[in-house]
This record gives C-alpha cells, structure tokens and sequence, in this order.
C-alpha cells in the first residue's frame, strides 16, 4: 500500500506583500477645489458637480498632493517617472459616483524604491514597487429599518487626494509586515504629507499573504487580506492566515485564491464571497486630465524639502549626542518628540544628552500615557528650556530625581517653573551641613539598636539610619552627604 | 470579429445595462462591427511609435491647493432619485 507523505507545516515559508493607501494632507481635493477636511463637516457640504460626476465636468489636478506623491516616492528611493498619467479604473460601486476612480495604471509617480526595517536585530530591506496617485470614495453608511436594509451615501470624502504605495512580496513574517507598516507610517508623518492616522482611516493597509514550500518560489494561492485597522491588528490577522493556510494544506484541503475580511473581535479571517464578480477595470488613460512631465528642476526642489528622515535622525542621535540605540529608537519614532529632544539639548549645552532622554522617555513619557496628551500638547505646557533646567537641578543635586519627577508633573498641570514649584512647596534637598548634623544627631539618639549593630560590625545599620534621615527630612535630605555625617557620627562615638 | 452572446452579457453587466433579447443582437452587432474596424487599425505596423495617451500636447496643467466654495446641501441633494435627510438613498450594499 503506498503512503502519502505531505510536507510538514514547518518546510513553509510565508509571502507577504502590503498596499498602504494614505490620504495626502492638502486643503482641498485631488481634482476639484473643495474642501477635503471631510470628517468635520455636515454630510454632503463639501461637494461639487465634479465630486458627483456631472457630464461635462472638467477634473483640474491638484500640485500640492503630486507634489506630497513625489516627495513620499523620493523618500521611499523610487525613481520619479518623466512621464506620469492618470488612468480610469471602472467599476460599479456606489461609493464613486462617476462609475471610475481617476486613479495610475501604467505610469505612476514613482517606481522601484525600497526601505529598511529591523526585525530581530537584523536589517533587511523590503522593496517599494510603486508610489501612485488617486482619490478617496464616498463614505456608505448601511441602515437596517426593520428589516428594510437600505444605505446612506456621504459623498464629501469622494476626492479626496489618496497615494497608493505597494510593496514588493518581500517580507517573510507578521512580525516583518508590522516592521514595514510602523517604518512606512514613520516617514509619511517625518515627511507630513499625510496624517496617517489607522483608527481614522486616513492610513489603510491590505495584505496579499500565501506560502509556498520553503526554497522554491512557487506561489499557492494568494488571498487578500482587508479591513485591519491597527498595527496589532495587520499583525494578528496576518499571524492568523499564515496558519490558517498551514493547517488547511496539511488537513489535506486546497487553497482558494480569495479575498478574506479580518474580523477583529473573533481573532479571524472570514471569506468575503460578495465579490464573486472577477474584477474587471477596464483601465485607460483619463481623457480629461494631461499628463505630468516633472522637470528635473521640479524633481530637485522636491528632493530639497525633504526632512531629515527617521533612519538619518536615529543614526545622529547614537553618534551625535552618544545615545544608546534603545533610546535614539524611542526617541526618533515620531518627528515631533525628536524635535522636542533636539529643543531640550540645544537649550543648555551644559545638560548631558543621555540625561535628558532618560527624564523625556521616563517620566515625560509616563505624564503622556496617564494623560492622554501628545508631545507637542506636552511641549506647549513644558517649555523646553524649563524641563532642561529641571533636568539640571536634579543633576545638581538640589532635587533627588523622586522630587523631580513630582516637579515635573506639577509643571505639566501648572506650567510654572521648577525652580518656583520647588520654593514655593519647599521641596529644595538639604545640603546644608547643620540641618544634616542635627538630623543624625537624632537619628543617632533615636536608634540605640542600629547603633548596637554598627558596633557589632553589620554595616547594614548605616543605611538603616540613613533611611531614617530620609524619613525625618520628607525625602529632602541629599542622600550622599546623609550617609557620610550618620558614617562620621558613628565613627566618633 | 463577432463578439459571443456571453461577452455581449459581460460588457453590459459591468456597465449595469439590462438587456433584452433584441438590445443583445443589436448592440452585438453594433459593438462587433468597432471591433472589426480595430482589427484593421490592428494590421498598421507601429514598431517604434509611442503609445499616445492623449490626443493633444498639452502637459503638466495643475492647480494650486486653494479651496473654492462647494455647492449648498440642497444644491447637492436636488437631483438625488432618492433623498434620506442629509444624504441620498440608495439600495443596501454590502461590502
């Protein structure tokens, strides 16, 4: 009798490619000049004959989004193509109210760039294939009146400026998707061309996964993966389907190529079969809209404002200001925090560097996640010469860093100085020798056990009653010069 | 070229266009004979020849990022087949 013999689960290897869709930040829409802040208005308010596909409307590109499209494929190492159209992808939905989005085919804004991410401690570059541009739909809103289904249809957010940015296959695991996303949604916020916001949706991410045995480069069926709304969410989800196909393939079942919802509070992918419809775009060139030959002065000037981005920023702040990678990493997530960090440095060169960043990702961040508030809100009530000069007191002794971080807080709420929290609550250390003296003169008194032990050799004892000093003096007595006068103390009894 | 009666079914499905028997046969017949004359274009040798996208020369028109008024609510909604408060609609989707 033969035996079959599959392949065991472990001999494959995941295939993952993303698309990101972001909304381009500009004032008004891709191709007609209304507003695109579409989430602050009264539904259908920001709407003209060319959002609700008139006949005989005439579509006008927007320059600032090309150019934010331009400025993100640079950043991403794409080539800025010479020659860059608009093409009308068909399909009948009734979030477009045309029947097509004006969306690139063929030519894109940008082509074949790459970025870096880390997983593991190991660099690996993961392959831009395109940089494109196109426009949001209408927002759907679905209703059910006893049992009279029907829907709603919101058409300010249709036309809104969105870039498609699509990945190679390149990446081999959950964990190196969710690297690609936090890296990618990085450089569009150090670059502020979009908001980038998941849970708003203004940052949108679809997965094709699919595994193949491990070493060869045949792919088995590929299955889309959509509606994951969270960094946790495109690593669960994927974690998921990576499994599913496993265990489909080693129970003996085939593969279907499909697309497939996340479905967060169920842990799973679900099939969507409602789009049995084989997709047929039907795409060519958008009649309306000329091309785009971007003149090298154009490309250059683009080139020119881009900022310094996460990965140069991280490499200066380990050389530069000799910050541990731990802390350059937290550091440069964002562009904001980065550039608050660079205020407090800056603002008094005698601080050190390592110890302001341990005061912004310890306590400065602990205020953050207890209130809720970001670092410019943060910025805004802690002025960044303040917090150094906090940082400095500390390091100078006047306050331990227990008080300071209670100083801090204090700040945050009242915005006042440390130096005036600290005179007005009196929280200043005792460095002064007689209040010391005294203190241990009654720590001394108050102790005849500890002393008994210091007498009978436990050195223990000293820090007991350096404790004790501590305690009378509410935290304010400088802990080093304590020991040494309780140490002197005991010497001369 | 004659197109099949399952094409003609395709093309008009995704164009959401019901079709009766006789608009079958003719709008086939009417969309094969374009197709014909492609193939006739087809037999032109253009090895070398750039593909055209657009039949004037006029490149790179763009707007500046200003915003201009939108129309009104009601201007939006008059021609609405269907109107539901501040919104149109339409039949359930689902997604």
């Amino acid at each position: 009798m033969e035996t079959t013999n599959p392949i065991p689960a472990l001999d494959y290897e995941t295939v993952i490619g993303l698309e990101v869709h972001a909304q381009l930040r500009t004032r008004s829409k891709m191709y007609c000049s209304c507003s695109s802040d579409y989430a602050n208005a009264p539904p259908n308010t920001h709407v003209c004959p060319v959002c609700l596909g008139m006949p005989g409307v005439l579509p006008n590109i927007n320059r600032q989004a090309v150019e934010y499209a331009m400025m993100t494929a640079q950043a991403l190492n794409c080539s800025i193509s010479q020659y860059t159209k608009f093409d009308r992808k068909n399909y009948p939905y009734p979030d477009l109210m045309k029947g097509y989005q004006i969306s690139q085919y063929d030519q894109p804004v940008g082509l074949g760039g790459w970025l870096n991410i880390e997983v593991n401690q190991k660099i690996k570059r993961i392959g831009i294939t395109r940089v494109h541009q196109e426009e949001d739909v209408a927002k759907l809103l679905h209703r059910d009146e006893g049992g009279m289904a029907y829907s709603l249809v919101d058409v300010n957010r249709s036309g809104v400026p969105l870039m498609e940015i699509v990945s190679e296959p390149d990446m081999r695991s959950a964990e190196e998707a969710r690297a690609y996303l936090v890296k990618l949604h990085s450089i569009l916020r150090y670059l502020g061309v979009s908001t980038a916001n998941m849970e708003e949706g203004s940052f949108r991410c679809d997965a094709n996964i699919s595994i193949r045995p491990r070493g060869t480069d045949k792919l088995l069926a590929k299955v889309e993966v959509k509606n994951m709304n969270s960094f946790r969410a495109v690593f669960r989800a994927l974690e998921y389907e990576g499994e599913r196909q496993r265990k489909v393939l080693s129970q003996g079942g085939r593969l279907a190529q499909e697309t497939r919802g996340w479905v967060e509070p169920e842990g799973k992918t679900v099939s969507q079969r409602s789009k049995e419809f084989a997709h047929d775009y039907r795409y060519f060139p958008e009649p309306d809209l000329p091309p785009i030959t971007p003149s090298s002065a154009w490309v250059e000037n683009v080139r020119a404002m881009l900022p310094e981005l996460p990965e140069a920023r991280f490499n200066r702040f380990v050389s530069q200001f000799g910050l541990p990678v731990y802390d350059a990493n937290l550091l440069t997530e964002n562009r904001e925090t980065a550039e608050y960090y660079e205020l407090l440095v800056s603002s008094d060169p005698e601080v050190s560097p390592k110890e302001i960043s341990n005061w912004l990702v310890g306590a400065a961040a602990g205020i953050l996640n207890t209130s809720g508030c970001d670092i410019i809100d943060f910025g805004r009530r802690v002025n960044p010469q303040n917090f150094t000069a906090l940082v400095k007191l500390v390091s100078k002794a006047v306050i331990n860093s227990g008080t300071g971080k209670v100083v801090l807080e204090e700040m945050f709420d009242s915005g006042k100085t440390a130096q005036t929290i600290i005179n007005e609550k009196g929280l200043g250390q005792i460095s002064d020798t007689s209040e010391l003296e005294t203190a241990a003169f009654e720590v001394i008194r108050d102790n005849p056990q500890a002393v008994a032990d210091f007498k009978a050799g436990k050195a223990q004892a000293v820090k007991f009653m350096v404790g004790q000093l501590m305690r009378l003096s509410k935290g304010r007595a400088n802990p080093n010069m304590a020991s040494e006068i309780i140490t002197r103390k005991l010497g001369e009894l | 070229m004659k197109l099949s009666r399952e094409e003609v079914l395709h093309i008009a499905a995704l164009a959401k266009l019901g079709m009766t028997e006789d608009d079958i046969h003719h709008f086939g017949g009417q969309l094969s004979n374009i197709l014909e004359n492609f193939e006739v274009l087809k037999g032109v040798d253009t090895e070398g020849i750039q593909p055209t996208a657009q039949a004037n020369s006029v490149c790179n028109v763009m707007r500046d990022d200003v915003i201009a008024p939108s129309l009104s609510q009601e201007e939006v909604l008059a021609n609405a087949p269907k109107r539901d408060g501040e919104f149109f609609r339409i039949r359930p989707v689902m997604e």
